[in-house]
């Protein structure tokens, strides 16, 4: 008997794709910019869900990455992370089109017990605050307190975001990292621009990393028994 | 323009400590030019000008200067701003820094304050107008009182907000700290430090143009160096330290739960009208910080107490401390001849500084017999001359009233409230008093702490309620030590220890060192008596800014008010933005005294935010404009603009609601046509509709299954992998909150949909369910509703349509109506669920979103030969209710079972888990027959569409109020049967199929309509199982 | 606006991030259908409105999205300690009026 049913949801590369901010004009850095925004679109998204003593030994086995038990830990590895949501679900973003891959490898390495993987990839996307003024735009921006005396690197919390939500991360000492869902990524970049106008704000998209498309068949779709 | 500046005093030494001679600044009040310098406030540069008459009074129109120095001013409140669009009501003069080309007039006084019409009014209405004038004169009738209200603001003259759009931008921080100071007198200062000396988090803010409170002007010796160099020194090592934060002209409005405080920082207003581009930028022009801080030390300081005397407004009559700050801020002395009255030793600084800057000090009247100490000798040995045991019991002006020429002094009988002895006129054209100091404790009440009274130090202090708010740190004159060394020994000592227990190591800090005068002991003196009884002698004001008087608190006491609230209330003392800082006490006292009790035993009346007004840009920050609220976008949201779709809002969302197109004449079509154009193509053709809005809940675990038993109405044991159902869910009261289809993907997975607005709140249902009461069963919810773009592809041709581009078997026996399949389409992987939301043969596609636009673009591609039409909510509404498909929400308002509803076909009763509402439908009043039930109407008359909340009655000729049976839940035009039709509740309306019902309108009309079945077409459901 | 501990997330969290859900400790009946129609009444819709100690469910809805127990004071609004699902509260109006807990009772969840 099938049990739970999830599928490679990347089509050839020769497909179109847009990200949830593709319709915004890059702003290009001028001279004095103070801040830096960033979309790092196409990333894979999987929200994972179970107990810890359920799943650190196999997400650690597969993504190479020590599941973070404490609150509102993350780490981050090469072009990965993962970060602790609440005492029973993390968020893993990876590069895009390795999602399918490690849900396949986490599954098998998870076997019987109870967890539950989910592909999120499509419903968020990633950005990056970057420069001296960052930690201002976010104090206009967030209840949370981002001081770096209460926010060090390797934190992560979920928190009020304007008036919508964002994941908040800080990655090292002048980039931080947010993580919007689809429908509110245009509200919360407009936010950001005009909070970070009179700093000097840039709006670029990341260069695409590696599509790892290309190491899968296009339309693979599996069911784990 | 008058003299120049003929009450600006030559420079000299402690005179005029904060201007700039060199830089001459040219402003207007009234239309009138003057000039004032930089360090200047409007206030100061206004009396340094002469104007003496900068306002009239709210009830008797009287003319009004200014009083105070700082926030506590009642009068002079003027209106800013030299262009319409920068218009500023309800500043405080003397809270605004002057700039070059300011332009300022009165807030009060048609058409200004010198020449006043209403004044005709005053005059004559003034006896007229006694206590309590509006509630008796406007009370009935009450349709009137519009009317009234206009004619008084307009009167009252509250200022006015300005009728262009604000050219400024405003914005809100967020800040959290370990310790917020509020007020930068010496205490302050000292806290502020002491805290951030051991790395502490510190914010240091007030409200004035700059920091040192009343250091600023001292004339003590701090550490060795004159009071303002200190403040300097100070305030230069906290700028220096990066766990500092310093926020000057920054008021602490609002003190919240948990020390929570609104701080509103005015960025730019002291540089101009409208905030100046920085590098080409745009800055804030005031900012709201909001700050969650651990500790709050309150270093407001006091409010020094105006005597309440005979003629106590006219202009001419200052606070004792006022005259002071102007001397030796900013060179300013405001008459020439000036007579101080005084119930201490403070305030005779004011009369030591008058003569300094070479004014004739004619007399002190000082309400104790026996006037000693420091400041009284210093006043003695400048050969001024002190009348003890006496206060001013009147000052005299001429018949315009534009100025004091006069003070009447007499002994006074501070016990028997009355004079004693005769009275004696003194010329003079000041009248400066002092009654005391009145601790500002408005923060502190905000927090719901009622203030309590110390005989001690006459005045109130920030009290407790049940327990002391943790983290509130009254320091100084705010909490009533007036003794600036004892205030900061009590610093020294006790805030390390306050900060300690919550993990803050302060080192010690010894405290400043300064020299003490010795001061004699101060009278409690509120209400000067006068020669006459306080009803008949000359106004003795109380509450400048509200009109009240002395008299108008006894009459109201004599009516037998006797709670001090209700006399607040009834006088309106303290209402408003004065929020009684200068005359609350003297109310009190008054009202105390004529109730025969004690101050004590009066009590306080509360203080509310904001403690000054705060301008609406700040309140609102950047939540305005395109960022007033977020909008939510699906990944085809761009492809609907560019189509000149109209949208809706739903919830957050914007949908599209129909798709206007351009008609043969070049016109663009109505809704109505749009809407009938696109009903036709689904019914005929096929029709796409953008649902990636529905909320989408993926649900793992080997307990799912059993979890959905649990929680909607209906059975779910037996639905295989690969099938989809409808499903109901109810609160446990048994009423319908939500529905929508649920997939079960394999075994222990399973795909919920909600409603497009129920999407959170129904995940936080089923979390809450399984946390707080199944925490055993083994079941995760995830959202997807953001993950997965939704095509509701439907119609006639769908299957044909659909078939060119994916690789699943759409054959009808191959894939049944209520399955889902997975594969591509257009080669994007996807799956697809057989469900109907408009009784058509429909597919619903859902891709990675980020896949959406090829996949709807190929859609179009394809659809031209099957007239695909892209559909919006409209349509989808008019589609699914002539099924009679419900919208929760819409046709339901938390009261209608699934019987109600006519859906008892949803409700598994012989589930062995008693799932949630199974209990409450069993209840008597759940199964009562004339319960309101969804049934159709149709008009009799074709053309006629309901209007949706209209009231249904059975009989439309009884009288009013008739009897209401129903209303209409929703109602639209239907092209499929060309004929209005609508959903409505009736009580027991399953049982009236074929009656006759009316509904009633407002403009007289009385429709007819049959109840009907709800379902209007396809009653079998043939078309969705093509 | 509460500054409130979430059990969970084990720091202080902005009262923005929480929706209050009501008294807390109202547990369903086990048997609803052998439930009398009063009892049903009660535990649907009648609730305490102390004056005091009150215990509330709060669930951390733009965080960790567990629920949680928050004890405060009505009076005051003052939070005297928050606590998982499946706890019980150590300050009560019992042991509050008693004083065993109300003279350590302050601005801070259970760290313990
Ligand atoms: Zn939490």
């Amino acid at each position: 008997m099938t049990r739970v049913a999830y599928f490679d949801p990347h089509p050839a590369p020769t497909v179109p794709r847009q990200s949830p901010l593709h319709h915004m004009a890059e702003i290009a850095p001028t001279g004095d910019v103070a801040v830096t925004l960033r979309e790092h679109a196409f990333r894979d998204h999987l929200n994972l869900r179970g107990e810890p003593g359920v799943l650190a030994s196999a997400v650690e086995s597969v993504t190479g990455l020590a599941l973070p038990l404490e609150p509102q830990q993350v780490v981050f590895g090469d072009g990965t992370s993962l970060q602790w949501l609440s005492p029973d679900e993390w968020l893993l973003i990876v590069p895009g089109g390795e999602g399918f891959r490690l849900q396949r490898e986490l599954r098998k390495a998870l076997g019987d017990a109870h967890f539950s993987i989910v592909d999120v990839s499509g419903g968020q996307t990633l950005l990056s605050l970057e420069g001296e003024e960052a930690i201002s735009v976010l104090m206009k921006s967030t209840v949370y307190d981002v001081d770096p005396r209460h926010f060090p690197v390797g934190k992560g919390v979920t928190s009020v975001f304007a008036k919508a939500n964002a994941i908040i991360r800080r990655v090292d000492d002048t980039r931080w990292e947010l993580v919007v869902r689809r429908s509110f990524a245009d509200y919360c970049l407009r936010w950001l621009l005009d909070a970070g106008e009179e700093f000097g704000i840039a709006f670029q998209r990341a260069e695409h990393e590696v599509d790892a498309r290309e190491a899968a068949p296009a339309g693979e779709a599996e069911m784990t028994t | 323009m008058s003299e120049l500046q003929q009450r600006r005093v030559a420079a000299g030494a402690g005179l005029g400590l904060e201007i700039d001679r060199d830089r001459p600044l040219a402003f207007t009040f009234n239309g009138k030019a003057y000039q004032g310098y930089a360090g200047d406030t409007l206030a100061s540069a206004l009396l340094a000008n002469g104007v003496d008459v900068v306002n009239r009074s709210f009830k008797y129109s009287r003319p009004r200067g200014v009083v105070a120095a700082g926030a506590e001013e009642p009068n002079a409140i003027v209106q800013l701003g030299a262009s319409e669009a920068t218009q500023t009501p309800n500043v405080r003069a003397t809270q605004q820094a002057l700039y070059e080309g300011l332009t300022a007039r009165s807030t009060n006084g048609w058409p200004d304050a010198q020449r006043d019409m209403m004044s005709l009014i005053g005059k004559v209405g003034g006896p007229f107008m006694p206590v309590g004038f509006y509630y008796k004169t406007f009370k009935a009738p009450a349709s009137m009182w519009l009317t009234y209200e206009k004619m008084i603001r307009k009167a009252a003259g509250l200022g006015r907000a300005p009728s262009e759009g604000d050219p400024d931008i405003y914005d809100h921080v967020h800040r959290h700290c370990d310790v917020l100071v509020i007020g930068s007198g010496p205490t302050g200062l000292f806290a502020a430090l002491t805290a951030a000396k051991s790395g502490a988090r510190v914010i240091l803010c007030d409200e004035q143009e700059r920091f040192g409170g009343s250091a600023r002007d001292s004339d003590e010796t701090l550490d060795g160096v004159p009071a303002p160099h200190w403040v300097a020194q100070i305030v230069e090592r906290l700028a220096a330290m990066d766990n500092v934060t310093l926020l000057v002209r920054t008021t602490a409005n609002g003190y919240f739960d948990h020390n929570f405080v609104t701080l509103h920082e005015r960025r730019t207003e002291h540089l101009g009208d409208s905030a100046a581009m920085t590098g080409g930028r745009r800055q804030a022009r005031s900012r709201l910080h909001r700050v969650r801080a651990r500790h709050v030390v309150l270093a407001t300081g006091a409010h020094e107490r105006p005597l309440v005397y005979a003629g106590n407004d006219v202009p001419g009559n200052l606070l004792a401390g006022a005259v002071s700050s102007w001397i030796r801020r900013q060179a300013v002395r405001p008459g020439e001849r000036l007579v101080l009255s005084t119930t201490n030793d403070t305030a005779y600084r004011a009369a030591l500084d008058w003569q300094a800057a070479g004014g004739e000090v004619v007399a002190i009247a000082d309400a104790r017999a026996n006037p000693e100490g420091a400041m009284v000798e210093r006043a003695r040995a400048a050969g001024m001359r002190i009348i003890a045991g006496s206060a001013v019991i009147e000052a005299t002006t001429d018949r315009k009233g534009h100025r004091v020429n006069g003070a009447r002094v007499a002994a006074v009988d501070i016990a028997g409230h009355r004079i004693d002895g005769s009275i004696e006129t003194l010329v003079c054209d000041t009248v400066a008093s002092s009654g005391g100091y009145s601790p500002v404790v408005h923060l502190a009440a905000h927090t719901g702490v009622r203030p309590v009274w110390r005989d001690d130090i006459l005045g109130f202090v920030p009290g407790q309620t049940v327990a002391p708010v943790k983290g509130f740190h009254p320091v100084g004159a705010a909490a009533g030590v007036y003794s600036l060394g004892m205030a900061f020994d009590a610093i020294a000592e006790h805030l390390p220890a306050a900060l300690a227990a919550d993990g803050i190591a302060l080192a010690p800090s010894a405290p400043p060192q300064l020299e003490t005068l010795a001061q004699g002991e101060a009278v409690g003196l509120y209400h000067v008596p006068h020669d006459k009884p306080t009803m008949r002698a000359p106004k003795q004001f109380v509450d400048l800014q509200n009109d009240v008087t002395a008299a108008a608190i006894e009459l109201a006491t004599i009516e037998g008010f006797e709670s001090i609230e209700h006399v607040k209330r009834y006088t309106a003392m303290g209402f408003g933005t004065d929020q009684g800082k200068l005359g609350n006490i003297n109310g009190m006292a008054i009202a105390a005294r004529c109730l025969g009790q004690t101050i004590p035993e009066t009590g306080t009346t509360v203080f509310r935010p904001n403690y000054t007004p705060v301008n609406f840009g700040a309140i609102v920050g950047r939540h305005c404009g395109e960022l007033f609220d977020p909008e939510r976008y699906t990944a085809m949201h761009q492809w609907h603009v560019e189509q000149g779709a109209a949208f809706e809002d739903v919830g957050q969302w914007k949908r599209p609601w129909y798709y206007p197109r351009q008609k043969a004449s070049g016109e663009r079509e109505t809704m109505h046509e749009a809407v009938a154009r696109e009903c036709r193509a689904v019914r005929e053709q096929v029709g796409v509709l953008d649902a990636s809005t529905l909320g989408k809940i993926d649900i793992q675990g080997p307990d799912a299954r059993e979890f959905l038993g649990r929680i909607y109405t209906n059975g779910w044991e037996k639905l295989a992998v690969g099938k989809a159902r409808y499903g109901l869910m109810c609160k446990d009261d048994g009423m319908v909150m939500d529905d929508g289809v649920t997939t079960c993907l394999a075994d222990n997975h399973f795909l919920m949909t909600t409603t497009t607005g129920g999407a959170a709140a129904i995940l936080e249902w089923l979390e809450i369910w399984h946390q707080t009461e199944w925490p055993e069963l083994e079941v995760y919810f995830t959202s997807v509703t953001d993950h997965w773009a939704t095509m509701t592809l439907t119609g006639p041709e769908a299957r044909n349509l659909l078939s060119e581009l994916t690789d699943i078997d759409l054959d009808r026996e191959a894939f049944k109506f209520m399955e889902w399949r997975e594969g591509t389409v257009a080669g994007v992987p996807a799956r697809i669920y057989r469900i109907s939301f408009t009784g058509e043969l429909s597919f619903e596609i859902n891709v990675q979103a980020n896949y959406a636009m090829p996949v709807w673009e190929a859609l179009f591609a394809h659809g031209d030969q099957y007239g695909l039409t892209p559909y919006g909510t409209e349509t989808m509404h008019v589609l699914r209710a002539e099924k009679g498909f419900i919208i929760v929400g819409q046709d339901t308002d938390g009261s209608m079972t699934p019987e109600d509803l006519g859906m008892q076909w949803c409700v598994g009763y012989n589930k062995p888990y008693p799932w949630i509402g199974k209990r409450a439908l069993t209840r008597s009043d759940t199964r009562r027959e004339d319960r309101k039930q969804l049934v159709g109407l149709k008009p009799l008359d074709a053309e006629v569409v309901l209007e949706e909340g209209a009231q249904i009655v059975l009989d439309p000729k009884q009288a009013i109020p008739m009897r209401m049976v129903g209303h209409v839940t929703s109602s639209y035009y239907s092209p499929t049967l060309d004929h209005g039709f609508a959903l409505a509740v009736v009580k027991g309306g399953h049982k009236r199929l074929g009656e006759r019902v009316y509904l009633p309108m407002a403009d007289g009309v009385t429709h007819v309509a049959e109840v009907v079945s709800s379902i209007f077409f396809d009653p079998k459901g043939q078309r969705q199982n093509l | 606006m509460f500054y409130i501990y979430c059990p969970y997330c084990a720091e202080y969290r902005e009262e923005e991030e929480f929706h209050p859900k009501g008294q807390a400790h109202i547990a369903r009946p086990l048997d609803p259908m052998a439930t009398s129609d009063d009892a049903w009444g009660d535990y649907l819709f009648f609730r305490d409105n102390p004056r005091g100690v009150h215990h509330e469910l709060w669930v951390h809805a733009v965080g960790c999205r567990k629920f949680f127990n928050v004890t405060r004071d009505t009076r005051t609004y003052a939070i005297l300690e928050t606590y998982r699902i499946g706890e019980q509260p150590s300050v009560t109006a019992d042991s509050v009026s008693t004083g065993s807990a109300a003279s350590t009772a302050t601005l801070t969840g259970v760290q313990a």
